[in-house]
């Protein structure tokens, strides 16, 4: 029989640790979707989904029952929609939008990812058409997420893509405004995206994925932290030896879970995201971790470190607890999303540099920040273009998710509620990038060797 | 299919009996029983057999949590494996 003492520690993990699946994610192919006529396009659209979903929330929740650990969100990620709408006679892509909304309503889940474009190296007309539908697209659906990937490693940044992505932040953000700008919150602008991301709001299905797959999402910030608690003052080894065998653990039942789930559904199982995803729930925080290493307050010197050792151990740990691991695997850092996080933003010692240093050795990027109301398009443009270049340059995702907070300054809060939690409004740059980004054009592939 | 029973709640007399009474209600086996009282609380773990339950096990997962909650303690019923893979290679 099982020790009675792991028997125990896996409830305690559930019970006082928030020890959760994140996400089951269905990846959905809509490439056979596609059709000259809107409205045919749209059908063909809402009839596939339905179709592959339908038992997908039903089985999720029969797995959540039968092993006993929550499984908190039921997702879909669909084929880049620039690519599906590509053929139809159209203007605006608003209407598909709407479908994958109401599509999602009717399988019962809560997000469905992938009204997006791949435009690092250059948009087609199709492109141009979704990214300028996505702020009346937000506005216009409850749980549809956009994501437009700007660069890549071997591709450089599309600065064109970037200059117009700050307007569209900011226009979605007007469009979104009476419900706190929520509309930028499900918009992610992204560097070497990833096809197989089982998380929201970057998901989407990519072009050599298959027909039809289940990607699992596993999160466990509190169970890290609890488990550091009890290696107090030991030396960094101790540290990261006990954050592997705790993101082992965590993977397992992720890979677990997938498995069942795929089974269930007659669904290929694609990978586990190694992710430590927080939550605005206490106790489930990544900055606390951070903390827990020694740092009186996140954001200080050495977190940077803190973070880089906590990355790599969790990926270190979970790869060998899963037969596919894949998606964004690595540290998340949304600040909306992170009690922690929040606080020591409120504080002011976590700013959005340190931030942006921090993603340099994390997944993903700058995401759920708020900055001000006045903040410009083009300093929004400027930030996606810093963030892309360190992606581009570290072969790594990177990612901006910003909340221009309108009527709103330092010191305010943006509240999203649920997951996304609430932001409070950080400080930016106030001289301008404006000639910056004005330029245009493209900033090359960097070199991938003479690495210094 | 094994599942793992989980007890645990203040100690009085006939927990087991009326645990073990519920279980053959449902035509589940106990394999394995092992109890302890920590920090004050009963905690009794059993190994069953559930292939021959004659209920789906997401219903017998929900019945037993009623008897639970009728007898003020909290009673688990969840597939071993989520236990075997969290802590065996």
């Amino acid at each position: 029989m099982l020790d009675q003492k792991d028997i125990l520690s896996t409830l305690d993990m559930i019970d006082n640790q928030h020890l959760d699946i994140r996400t089951i994610t269905m990846g959905i192919s809509l490439l056979d979707c596609a059709d000259p006529d809107l409205s045919i396009c749209c059908e063909k659209i809402y009839n596939k989904i339905t179709r592959c979903a339908k038992d997908l929330v039903r089985v999720g929740q029969e797995i959540e029952a039968e092993f006993g650990i929550p499984i908190v969100n039921k997702r879909i990620s669909v084929t880049p929609i620039s690519l599906v709408a590509a053929a139809c006679q159209t203007d605006s892509y608003v209407e598909i939008a709407k479908t994958l909304d109401r599509a999602a309503k009717t399988c019962g889940v809560n997000f469905i990812g992938g009204f997006s474009a791949l435009v690092q190296k250059g948009c087609t007309e199709s492109d141009w058409k979704l990214i300028r539908s996505i702020p009346e697209a937000m506005a216009a659906t409850d749980m549809v997420c956009a994501s437009v990937n700007v660069g890549s490693t071997k591709a450089g940044i599309n600065m064109d893509a970037v200059a117009e992505m700050g307007r569209v932040v900011k226009k979605t953000a007007e469009l979104t405004r009476d419900n706190d700008c929520l509309g930028c919150a499900k918009l992610v602008v992204f560097a070497n995206a990833v096809e197989d991301n089982p998380f929201m709001a970057g998901a989407f299905h990519g072009v050599g994925e298959p027909e039809c797959v289940i990607n699992v999402g596993v999160s466990g910030p509190g169970v890290v932290y609890h488990a550091l608690q009890s290696v107090k003052g030991q030396p960094f080894d101790v540290v990261a030896e006990t954050v592997k065998k705790t993101a082992f653990r965590i993977t397992r039942m992720g890979q677990l879970v997938g498995v069942e789930a795929s089974r269930r559904l007659g669904v290929p199982f694609g990978i586990v995201d190694l992710s430590l995803a927080p939550t605005p729930a206490i106790g489930d925080s990544v900055a606390r971790i951070l903390e827990e290493m020694g740092l009186e307050v996140c954001g200080t010197h050495g977190t940077t470190a803190a973070l880089a050792l906590l990355n790599d151990a969790v990926k270190k740990g979970g790869v060998m607890a899963s037969n596919h691991v894949g998606g964004l695997s690595g540290a998340f850092i949304p600040v909306s999303e992170d009690e922690g996080m929040i606080a020591a933003a409120e504080r002011g010692t976590l700013v959005l540099d340190k931030l942006e240093a921090m993603t340099c050795v994390c997944s993903v990027g700058l995401d759920m920040i708020a900055v001000p109301g006045d903040t410009s398009a083009a300093t929004i443009s400027a930030i996606i273009a810093d963030e892309a270049a360190i992606g581009m340059v570290n072969t790594k995702t990177t990612a901006v998710r910003i909340i221009p907070a309108l009527g709103k300054g330092v010191g305010d809060r943006v509240e999203m509620g649920g997951l996304l939690g609430s932001a409070p409004v950080m400080p930016v740059h106030c001289e301008s990038s404006e000639a910056f980004i004005a330029r245009g054009g493209r900033i090359p592939a960097p070199l991938q060797s003479l690495k210094n | 299919m094994k599942a793992i029973v989980t007890v645990v709640g203040q100690d009085r007399v006939g927990i087991i009996a009326a645990v073990c009474a519920k279980l053959a209600e449902f035509n589940v086996n106990v394999l394995d029983i092992s109890q302890t009282v920590m920090q004050g609380y009963f905690t009794m773990m059993m190994a069953t057999e559930v292939s021959a339950c004659n209920v789906p096990l997401a219903e017998l997962v929900q019945r037993m949590d009623e008897l639970g909650v009728r007898m003020g303690l909290s009673i688990r019923v969840q597939r071993e494996d989520i236990f075997q893979s969290m802590h065996r290679i």
